[in-house]
């Protein structure tokens, strides 16, 4: 504490909320990042790392017919979780990986068909980026807008496809404002059309139902680390009827995975990504009811004590356990300062050389303002209705006592209205 | 992001919070930055005009952690100093003082520009000759 009493008595981080009982500090809000292994999943796994450590390529002895079996084991859970049969399941390094061979490898496999691939404004880097560079090498890509509330108009996708479209890939739910797109209706559409539709579907898979099937999804990007698995695992799910999709290669080598993506198999990360999956599938119905009434009932915490505060994106159609909210006239990065013993993420990225603010938020035509005043919390499997006490009461404190800080806060209450400030160019 | 020592006390204990009448003679105001680059800051000085010295100074800044602890600084460091003296603070005392890393060197640069604007708007309104730049220009 200072001695200087000029301060107004504001001092923001001082913990003056209670820990409730059973809450462990640092608090983990942020699962749409990653998630913590399950011990289950773990204790699935521990075997291949030491007793069972074979290679499933390896054909001639009992060592890779035992890891082939986990293989074919997992194979069929992550299978079953998403209304695949097993054969159409490849096994990959993470989404990153998944994300770059659908779309590499649909452009390539299909480039005397078309080169044109549409996708949407507010997709992972890892959809994004591939699509910048499938650009440099002659693809045509469109970038959908999305509506204020994140999803995007099908009447959009409609106008966007000509004769030369062969890949639409759009993600299934979003990873800063979780809302879930009407993935069954583009993949209607695509099918009508004969257009390879994939999906990164990370945010949702295991989140909420996912049935490629009913979904009408050709091409489906997973990971085992946003499901309570390991990291460094991953899937693709690639359809191999109505229509059967091909997929050149972008790694060679021992032609694994049906000549799809050689390299040895990873056997504890893929067991643990099955495990993951069964656990998910069979825990999904509750778990997610479980996670919407937390999320509801902080988001009406917050719109109970503070003012100016909005939610980000369309709350109908929306993950469960996400909540963007907006906490205007208090920037995020010094709000998450003073909550170091909760993590969660910013929309803010003063942390970052650019000082530009969340692609995603933008696009959502949120003003740089609103959207570096935005937190995302993701809450998971492992978060209590203690915790959501603590980070709600928490939150509402440091907020309150940075608004005391904002010239911005002041002004408005005031009845100023800031956008006809004449504000230098900075 | 690691932020120093002087940073997060300045963050938990922000000096010299509030604001004062903008419409008296004695006090200047500076506003600077944009809530769309995600930092505002206003820098309040009350001067005694016979002395010339800044007897008081209040701030109010939105902003990242390094944005409130510079203008808080710099609020400290303008209280008791003569209108000249508070002019030869410079954005590169304030990274040192806050040990401040380069990607938030705008935030010491908006803090002495909040100096500035505030004693270029106590000049205006005391028709004092501008003997020093007075910066208000976007940076």
């Amino acid at each position: 504490m200072s001695n200087d009493m000029s301060n107004n008595g504001v001092v923001i981080s001082e913990s003056s909320t209670p820990l409730p009982a059973g809450v462990r500090l640092p608090i983990y809000m942020d699962n749409h990042a990653t998630t913590p292994l399950d011990p289950r999943v773990l204790e699935a796994m521990m075997p291949y790392f030491t007793s069972t450590f074979g290679n499933a390529a390896s054909r001639n002895h009992s060592f890779g017919w035992e890891a082939e079996k986990a293989v074919e084991k997992a194979r069929e859970q992550i299978a079953k979780l998403i209304g695949a049969t097993s054969k159409e399941i490849i096994f990959t390094s993470g989404a990153t990986e998944s994300n770059n061979l659908a779309l590499k490898g649909i452009a390539e496999m299909y480039r005397e068909r078309g080169n044109h691939i549409i996708t949407q404004v507010t997709e992972h880097k890892a959809v994004l980026d591939t699509c910048k560079k499938l650009e440099k090498q002659g693809y045509r890509v469109t970038y959908l807008p999305v509506q204020a509330d994140g999803l995007i108009d099908i009447e959009d996708l409609k106008r966007a496809m000509d004769d030369k479209t062969i890949l639409v890939s759009i993600m299934y739910a979003n990873n800063e404002i979780g809302v879930i797109q009407p993935i069954s209706e583009i993949g209607k559409l695509c099918h009508e059309k004969g257009v390879i539709f994939h999906t990164d579907a990370v945010q949702a898979v295991g989140k909420i139902p996912v049935d490629v099937q009913k979904d009408n999804i050709d091409v489906l990007s997973l990971s085992g680390h946003k499901i309570y698995g390991p990291k460094g695992v991953g899937a693709l799910y690639v359809r191999r009827r109505n229509p059967r999709v091909q997929i050149s290669e972008q790694i060679n080598g021992g032609g694994h995975e049906r000549g799809m993506r050689s390299g040895t198999l990873n056997v504890p990360g893929i067991v643990g990504l099955g495990a993951a999956c069964e656990i998910a599938g069979a825990e999904m119905e509750a778990e997610g009811k479980r996670e919407k009434e937390l999320r509801d009932y902080l988001q009406a915490k917050f719109e109970k004590a503070l003012d100016y505060v909005h939610v980000n994106g369309n709350m109908e159609h929306h993950l469960p356990g996400n909540l963007n909210m907006s906490f205007v006239y208090v920037e995020g990065e010094s709000l998450l300062m003073g909550i170091n013993d909760i993590a969660v993420s910013s929309g803010s990225a003063c942390t970052s050389a650019t000082l530009e603010p969340s692609y995603v938020l933008k696009a959502l035509g949120l003003g740089d303002d609103v959207a570096h005043s935005s937190i995302r919390f993701g809450l998971g499997r492992f978060n209590t209705k203690a915790e959501v006490d603590y980070v709600s009461d928490k939150l509402i404190d440091v907020v309150s006592k940075l608004r005391e800080l904002s010239p911005l806060y002041e002004m408005v209450k005031e009845g100023i209205d800031l956008s006809k400030i004449e504000w230098a160019a900075h | 992001m690691a932020y120093s020592d002087k940073v997060i006390d300045h963050y938990n204990n922000p000096r010299n919070v509030g604001q004062m009448d903008k419409s008296s003679t004695e006090v200047g105001t500076g506003l600077v930055g944009a809530p769309e680059c995600g930092d505002v800051m206003r820098l309040q000085i009350r001067v005694n005009p016979e002395t010339n010295v800044i007897e008081d100074a209040k701030f109010k800044t939105f902003g990242c952690g390094s944005a409130i602890a510079s203008s808080s600084l710099a609020t400290e460091w303008v209280k008791g100093k003569t209108i000249d003296e508070a002019l030869a603070i410079t954005n590169t005392d304030i990274v040192k003082e806050l040990a401040l890393p380069p990607v938030k060197i705008h935030c010491s640069v908006l803090a002495e520009d909040a100096i500035r604007a505030a004693i270029g708007d106590w000049k205006k309104k005391n028709s004092v000759a501008e003997t020093s730049a007075v910066a208000t220009s976007a940076h």
